[in-house]
């Protein structure tokens, strides 16, 4: 009997079920009586919620990310008259729209997996912020139909209504930055349950004072408060029974929460943009006509270029939380970059890396549709000879004891090289990170001119002054990450690597503004032929954003392990199967499915939603094929 | 002289760069570089090559030519028949360098840094948490120096009676018994030593020595004896004044925020 492919398909879905069903079955025979654990079937608690978790994460971060590019875009469009970049704006949203009903379901599907697997942890941290939870449905209902008016009363309100309908956008972007805000705020808590004591509340001052006195009756008030400043860490339970002791602003306001915040807010429009890039990538490469070709170009440099604003500025934020991690508490700092995960920050050189050299890359492909832009190819050995050397550096392990054999390392004189092993240290990284931003932003600056010709008459002087300010710059950020070799490392953190930011900010804003005025009135010598690249460019948009997806993951089982075996640090200890920190080796092995899954999801998403597009356009010809047969 | 061609180009930059990291940078600058670095820094040497060649169909193409002509063209049997023979033999020798049985055991999988417990402890007494102790004398330095210099005296004296022999006279982690020992001796003239730790976290180090190491990271293999069985708390103290009196580096602080 021959079997049809759709009943095969059929009959292998059923047994997938049937499969999938038994695998689960031993769960229904748990002792379902009062635990502090149960197992999740088959995968375990831990990589169940891990899954959920990320995939909920990386759901979370692109329906957050796209809403604040496309109100701009749209914004631009408005301003400009420009309907194109009215319409890619609502094609960004309508992206959106499919991921945002996922992103919820994967919430649901993680909020059960911790109540089912973890009760005694939710319950220990409903107890705490239960307002906040209560807050963040009335900010989900909030988001949820800004999001339903603001896409389906796209085509609405236009004209008159645009400013109403621009109002909607920010608004959802109010919602979607608080509801991130309210998460984030749980997940910091449990990574450093304290805070400053300028920030503290009295009810916490007063008995965090008790117990100090409680501890040792011969302190008095006024010894407790010796060196006790604002920036002191204080934290929010009792030190004795680990009874949290703070109000819920206390528990919210913890240490490390505002360098998540902020962290995750520009890495939202990075991970947005880059996941639209491919987007525009994949339709590029499957795209039949020309003007296909052009569209999906253009968005998948709007795409890119976002992601690229979104990407200069992470490094310098990341170091802020590293920073802050530091403060909270020294053991988790050295841990981090010293010890347990300290090779999963060369990985993270590795890929951001990949992320520089590709949008680098990209932009240098995108000068071949330009006419006019061959004279800045001249340059372009050189830049990236500059980029592999900074990445190089920042890649470059301080010790390298793990991957050397015993005879190298008695050749080096122990684990560390005597010279590359200084660029293991942070003023090498931070200072080569410096420049590879430096150096990204003159590629973007070589596409902005290219085909260009300024008029205004002091065009040279203009070029001299800003090839000094790149030169001085980059010899400034050289010479303090030399300097910072030999001074204290509180002053390094705190005065030399933020002058080192503060000049590629510095520099990014001069020239800015110079470039815009000295090409302001330029001639335009040859138009840019959207849609001519080379399919290598697209298949590096989708590295990008293979790139983002894994950074998260990886960076996030970081953030996550420093805990190591506590559930809330340092309070509530992690007593079940899964109290260890998982082998960097298999984290990867995690991250990489987990970024399988998502593009599996995100690829189906998009593509139901090409497919309704596709049957609207058939119906739509069929339509016009019948009303021309009714005319003849 | 007739022009090289950008295969041939890229060909001397990958060969050029090995030379250099292999002989100049690990032989004539500085002391050898593990082949593991080597083959990370020539990856991405690969990688540079590859994004220069690529991001021009123009350029592209023209990499590609005289790979194509070697191929086909029959002006060019005899380098096909080199390359033939050549290429296996390559592929031949690099196989036997790496299965080859040789004494070279791996070296040691410990972590960059032992992860330090949240208290500080000295025999059984628990001094505080690990981010707030401070040197008792430190203070001595802005307050009475004459007091500071005997600390950092008497820290000397502790130093050369006891950790000088693997540590060394200089500090640098090159004493009499350090080629004897692996892992080495600690080198207090790297910039990296001092600077990235409190001076708890050397405490710790010091007081319980190898043996006091955490579970993670193991093995440690450290040789470092338990000097709490040895050293009075104030004589640790003092030997830390003497480590960044002696190699001018300070130990970590965290400015006002503690």
């Amino acid at each position: 009997m021959k079997i049809s492919k759709k009943r095969r398909y059929l009959i292998l879905g059923c047994l997938l079920a049937i499969y999938a069903v038994l695998a689960i079955a031993p769960a229904f025979a748990q002792d379902m009586t009062e635990a502090e654990y149960r197992e999740f079937p088959k995968i375990g608690s831990r990589n169940a919620a891990w899954i959920a978790a990320q995939l909920h994460l990386l759901f979370g971060s692109f329906i957050l990310g796209v809403p604040m590019f496309a109100v701009i875009i749209e914004f631009i469009g408005w301003r400009t008259k420009d309907i194109r970049y009215d319409r890619m704006a609502q094609e960004f949203i309508k992206l959106c729209m499919g991921a945002f009903s996922t992103t919820a379901l994967l919430g649901g599907v993680l909020v059960f997996i911790l109540i089912w697997c973890y009760p005694k942890v939710m319950s220990k941290l409903s107890g705490i912020f239960g307002p906040t939870m209560i807050f963040y449905v009335v900010l989900f209902f909030g988001e949820t139909f800004t999001l339903y008016l603001y896409s389906y009363g796209w085509d609405k309100m236009q004209g008159r209504h645009k400013g109403w309908h621009l109002f909607l956008g920010v608004l959802l972007n109010v919602w979607g930055t608080a509801i991130m805000f309210v998460s984030n705020s749980w997940l910091s808590y449990q990574t450093s349950p304290a805070t400053q004591h300028g920030v503290l509340s009295e009810m916490r001052k007063k008995s965090w004072m008790e117990e100090q006195l409680a501890a040792d009756p011969s302190l008095t008030p006024e010894t407790v408060m010796e060196g006790v400043t604002d920036h002191s860490t204080i934290p929010l339970h009792n030190e004795t029974t680990g009874e949290f002791m703070g109000t819920v602003w206390d528990a919210v306001n913890n240490f490390t929460w505002m360098p998540i915040n902020i962290h995750r807010l520009v890495g939202n429009i990075a991970f947005g943009g880059s996941i639209v890039a491919a987007y525009a990538a994949f339709r590029f490469l499957v795209a039949k006509t020309k003007e296909d070709k052009a569209h999906y170009d253009w968005m998948g440099y709007t795409g890119n270029f976002i992601a690229l604003c979104g990407l200069i500025p992470l490094p310098f934020l990341g170091y802020w939380l590293g920073r802050e991690i530091y403060m909270f508490n020294n053991t988790m700092g050295i841990n981090m970059m010293g010890s347990l995960f300290s090779w999963l920050f060369i990985i993270q050189a590795v890929m951001i890396g990949v992320l520089f050299i590709g949008a680098n890359y990209y932009l240098w492909s995108g000068m071949g549709r330009i006419q006019g832009a061959e004279i800045y190819a001249r340059y372009r050995p050189y830049m990236i000879t500059i980029i592999i050397l900074c990445v190089a550096v920042w890649m470059t392990p301080r010790t390298l004891s793990k991957i050397s054999s015993a005879s190298e390392l008695s050749a080096m004189g122990g684990a560390n090289h005597p010279h590359l092993g200084l660029f293991g240290l942070m003023t090498a990284k931070n200072t080569v990170v410096n420049i590879i931003i430096l150096t990204t932003f003159l590629s973007f600056l070589f596409y902005r001119r290219s085909g260009k010709t300024p008029t205004v008459s002091w065009g040279k002087v203009g070029n001299i002054a800003i090839s000094s300010i790149f030169f001085f710059a980059t010899v400034a950020i050289v010479v303090i990450g030399i300097v910072g070799f030999s001074v204290p490392t509180d002053l390094r953190v705190n005065v030399l690597t933020p002058y080192q930011v503060l000049i590629a900010l510095a520099v990014m804003a001069v020239v800015t503004v110079v470039d815009i005025i000295m090409y302001r009135k330029a001639t335009t010598s040859g138009a840019i032929n959207w849609g001519e690249m080379t399919d290598r460019s697209q298949y590096v948009l989708i590295l990008i954003a293979i790139t983002f997806t894994s950074l998260m993951g990886l960076m996030g089982y970081a953030r996550s392990g420093l805990r190591e075996a506590w559930h809330i640090f340092g309070v509530m200890q992690d007593t079940s199967v899964d109290a260890f920190t998982p082998l960097l080796s298999e984290a990867v092995n995690m991250v990489a499915i987990i970024m399988v899954a998502f593009f599996a999801l995100v690829g189906f998403i998009f593509w139901l939603g090409l497919w309704g597009e596709k049957k609207k356009q058939e119906k739509t010809a069929a339509e016009a094929e019948v009303a021309a047969q009714a005319d003849d | 002289m007739k022009k090289l061609s950008l295969f041939t180009i890229c060909l001397i930059i990958l060969i050029g760069s090995w030379v250099f990291l292999e002989f100049v940078v690990g032989g004539i600058i500085s002391v050898p570089i593990p082949n593991s670095v080597i083959a990370m820094y020539m990856g991405l040497i690969v990688i540079a090559i590859l994004v220069h060649i690529s991001v021009e169909d123009s350029q592209f193409r023209e990499f590609l030519r005289p790979i194509h002509e070697t191929l086909v063209d029959d002006r060019r049997r005899t380098h096909r028949r080199v390359l033939v023979v050549l290429i296996p033999l390559f592929l031949l020798g690099y196989t036997y360098a790496i299965i080859a049985q040789r004494a070279n055991p791996p070296g040691s999988p410990r972590d960059a840094h032992p992860s330090p417990p949240l208290e500080l402890t000295y025999k059984d007494e628990v001094i505080g948490t690990m981010q707030d102790v401070v040197n008792p004398f430190r203070h001595y330095e802005k307050d009475d120096p004459e007091a500071f210099k005997a600390h950092v005296e008497n820290g000397k004296r502790v130093y050369h009676q006891n950790c000088f022999y693997c540590h060394g006279d200089h500090l640098d982690g090159q004493g009499h018994f350090a080629p004897y020992l692996q892992p080495l001796p600690a080198n207090f003239q790297d910039p990296g030593i001092i600077p990235n730790f409190q001076e708890s976290f050397f405490f710790w180090r010091i007081a319980k020595g190898g043996p006091g190491l955490p579970a993670a990271g193991t093995p440690w293999d450290s040789a470092m004896p338990i000097w709490e069985d040895h050293l009075t708390k104030d004589e640790i103290w003092d030997v830390i004044l003497f480590l960044s009196e002696y190699t001018g580096y300070q130990f970590r602080t965290f400015g006002e925020a503690h």
